[in-house]
């Protein structure tokens, strides 16, 4: 008898992981690619990966809950008659109502009011929900032009024009025939119950020259009251700030890869943009070389989840910033007290990104007037109101700590990195020495 | 600027005064002002000439506009005596705009309502993603015309370019002349009485006695493509 030849241990591959294999079998199944919403799952470069150095005896700090470090921002300072005034610098992404319930858009306006920072519609128009309980409300001018009317614009507080955002750089939106109930369907013009096609670029314009006439329009239309923010996917920020700029934004919006969508392809998601913090250095280094930096206001979103990341955006240059998958969670978007429903789905709590589909146990991302009714628009725009003031407490705690008596003065300076991945995307040392990849030579201190 | 004292003509000179003071007086018109006739001289090509008009007046342009001339445009008749630019009367919402001469690309985008009437030709994407706008163009239209087009009529005495219709949803489309091709899931359809009904209106808003509905061809979509299906993929 043979001896017993050991067995080695079954040893998963890396390349071909469990969700790997699982989606190419999904799509030998279905023959159609994977669509989902939110936005970039896989790990990149982050705000995790930086820290801020504090005071000591170079710095001295401010008192906590004592002496006073300022959050207001202004935004729309170049041309508008009317800037927006913010209490705070985290502001509400564009998602629209059809991606959203009305009671989701009603507590998105409810929790940004309480907070004083504003909120914004997306593809489908103005909801009277979202106008009614939104102080300020910017309003999204979109390719699709869903729901585009002179009346709204007159109506909102700003104007954004979109021509790209990070979830999907490039690409145009798709909602599912599901989501499209009557009142949807209605506010966008197109049959009951058919899939609609949100377009990628814009109809009646091309590039930075047409956009900078598309922009005269729009103000010429609203009397240049409102500022007009031009918000881009993350993909080549230097030029595409500058040549926002140049067609004569007032507020440059800047979206990271993991900015979130309400539906787009799995591959779309994962693999075209930049990271978030990628970005920002390359958008605010244009804004210097034009001499425009807090001039045009640039916000910055994609991934912003507590007050660490909105403090480490503002001290790379940003002016603002803004919150799309967080603030749902807020209202109670992936809440484990749901798990029950999400393991019906096929899913988990954290985990459920198929807000294509409509049946959202939430009742956020959802058009099915059952699940609608489980959100409560006050208690969630409370929920959000108060993770926004959390938001808040920590970026001021943090400037404090950082010797700043306003967060607006976080500075580059005040940053090291853990990794050097990180170290040459956000332009900071390597903790502990003085080294910037590609700004610096390696050695000192 | 010069203003006719007991008259209802305005007129407004784009050479001496700005366009900001321009869409500012218009603008402040409502329903029932008597200023109800503007003109506008020398527009020179000039962008956004007449936008976001909210009142029933009429303003005669004296020469070419460049881009987004009506732009939004309510309530308001707007002529152009000269060619317009890209995107005449973009996103219209009611009232009248007429183009004596030709219209460059995207003209009357996304509209939602009202009467967008080219008396000359227009180029490319004519009507793209309109929803609700009519147009009549009495020459020849370009490319990618209708292209999304949601609801509304776009009405063609002339010939059409290649690709008309491209993932058209509900708009109607009639032409009289040739279509050089077809676009993602627009077909030709049959004219049955509602049409000939619906298209002689069309013509009269427009002006036009000359030409009869049996003379043209109707176009609209196949509805194949409005929910999705991996073996429609080629058709994209």
């Amino acid at each position: 008898m043979s001896p017993k030849i050991p067995l080695t241990t079954p040893r998963p591959s890396a390349t071909f992981d469990d969700y790997t294999l699982s989606e190419i079998r999904r799509a030998s199944a279905t023959g159609i690619y994977d669509i989902r919403g939110g936005g970039a799952k896989r790990r990149v470069p982050h705000f995790d990966d930086l820290l801020f150095l504090g005071a000591s005896m170079s710095r001295y700090p401010l008192e906590g809950y004592r002496e006073k470090c300022t959050t207001t921002v202004t935004l729309g300072t170049r041309f508008a008659k009317k800037p927006i005034e913010l209490k705070i610098p985290i502001t509400i992404a564009g998602m629209s109502f059809g991606a959203l319930s009305a009671n989701a858009k009603e507590a998105l306006g409810r929790g940004a009011s309480i907070a004083g920072t504003s909120t914004t519609t997306g593809d489908g128009g103005m909801t009277p929900e979202e106008r009614g309980q939104s102080k300020t409300l910017i309003y999204q001018y979109l390719p699709s032009r869903y729901g585009m009317n002179p009346d709204d614009l007159r109506k909102a507080d700003a104007i954004e024009i979109v021509v790209g955002q990070g979830a999907k750089p490039g690409g145009g939106g798709m909602l599912l025939g599901q989501k499209i109930s009557d009142r949807v369907a209605e506010m966008r013009n197109l049959p009951k119950g058919i899939d609609q096609r949100s377009a990628c670029r814009h109809p009646d314009w091309t590039g930075p020259d047409d956009l900078e006439i598309k922009i005269l329009e729009l103000r010429e239309i609203t009397n240049w009251e409102k500022p007009i923010y031009v918000k881009v996917g993350g993909t080549r920020p230097y030029y595409d700030v500058a040549l926002a700029v140049k067609a004569g934004a007032d507020v440059i919006v800047l979206d990271g890869m993991q900015g979130g969508t309400a539906a787009t392809q799995e591959v779309f998601i994962e693999h075209v943009g930049l990271p978030t913090l990628a970005c920002i250095r390359p958008a605010v280094q244009s804004l210097q070389d034009l001499g425009m930096h807090r001039k045009v206001q640039l916000i910055v979103s994609g991934g912003i989840r507590n007050g660490a990341d909105v403090a480490k955006a503002l001290a790379l240059g940003a002016d603002a910033v803004s919150i799309g998958i967080a603030a749902l969670a807020a209202l109670g978007d992936n809440d484990p007290a749901l798990e029950a429903e999400y393991e019906k789905l096929g899913t988990r709590a954290g985990c459920y990104d198929d807000w294509h589909e409509g049946r959202d146990p939430a009742g956020i991302t959802t058009q099915d007037p059952e699940l609608s009714k489980r959100l409560d628009p006050v208690r969630a725009g409370r929920r959000l109101a108060n993770y926004l003031k959390v938001m808040t407490l920590e970026v001021q705690t943090i400037a404090r700590a950082a010797g700043h008596n306003n967060i607006h003065n976080l500075e580059p300076e005040d940053l090291c990195a853990l990794t050097i991945e990180a170290a040459a995307m956000a332009r900071v040392p390597l903790a502990g020495t003085s080294w910037i990849p590609g700004v610096t030579g390696a050695g000192g201190f | 600027m010069q203003q006719l004292i007991g008259e209802l003509m305005r007129t407004f000179d784009l050479a001496k005064s700005p366009l900001r003071e321009l869409n500012e007086e218009l603008h402040r018109q409502k329903d029932g002002s008597n200023e109800a006739q503007w003109e506008v001289l020398n527009p020179r090509g000039g962008h956004a000439i007449a936008v976001g008009l909210d009142a029933p007046i009429k303003v005669d342009v004296l020469g070419s506009v460049g881009y987004y001339c009506a732009g939004m445009n309510k309530k308001a008749t707007v002529t152009v005596h000269g060619s317009a630019g890209p995107g005449v009367a973009e996103n219209m919402m009611s009232g009248k705009v007429v183009i004596k001469g030709d219209a460059s690309q995207y003209a009357g985008a996304t509209g939602h309502g009202g009467l967008l009437v080219i008396e000359g030709n227009a180029s490319s994407r004519c009507g793209i993603s309109m929803k609700g706008i009519d147009i009549v163009v009495k020459g020849n239209i370009g490319h990618m015309s209708a292209f999304m087009a949601q609801s509304g009529h776009l009405v063609v005495l002339g010939d059409a370019g290649d690709a008309l219709g491209d993932s058209i949803y509900e708009a109607k489309l009639f032409v009289r002349g040739k279509v050089k091709s077809l676009g993602a899931d627009c077909i030709e359809k049959e004219m049955r009485p509602e049409h000939h009904e619906a298209l002689s209106k069309l013509l009269e808003g427009a002006g036009i006695k000359d030409a009869k509905t049996s003379e043209f061809r109707r176009y609209g979509s196949a509805r194949k493509l409005y929910n999705f299906n991996i073996d429609n993929a080629d058709a994209y």
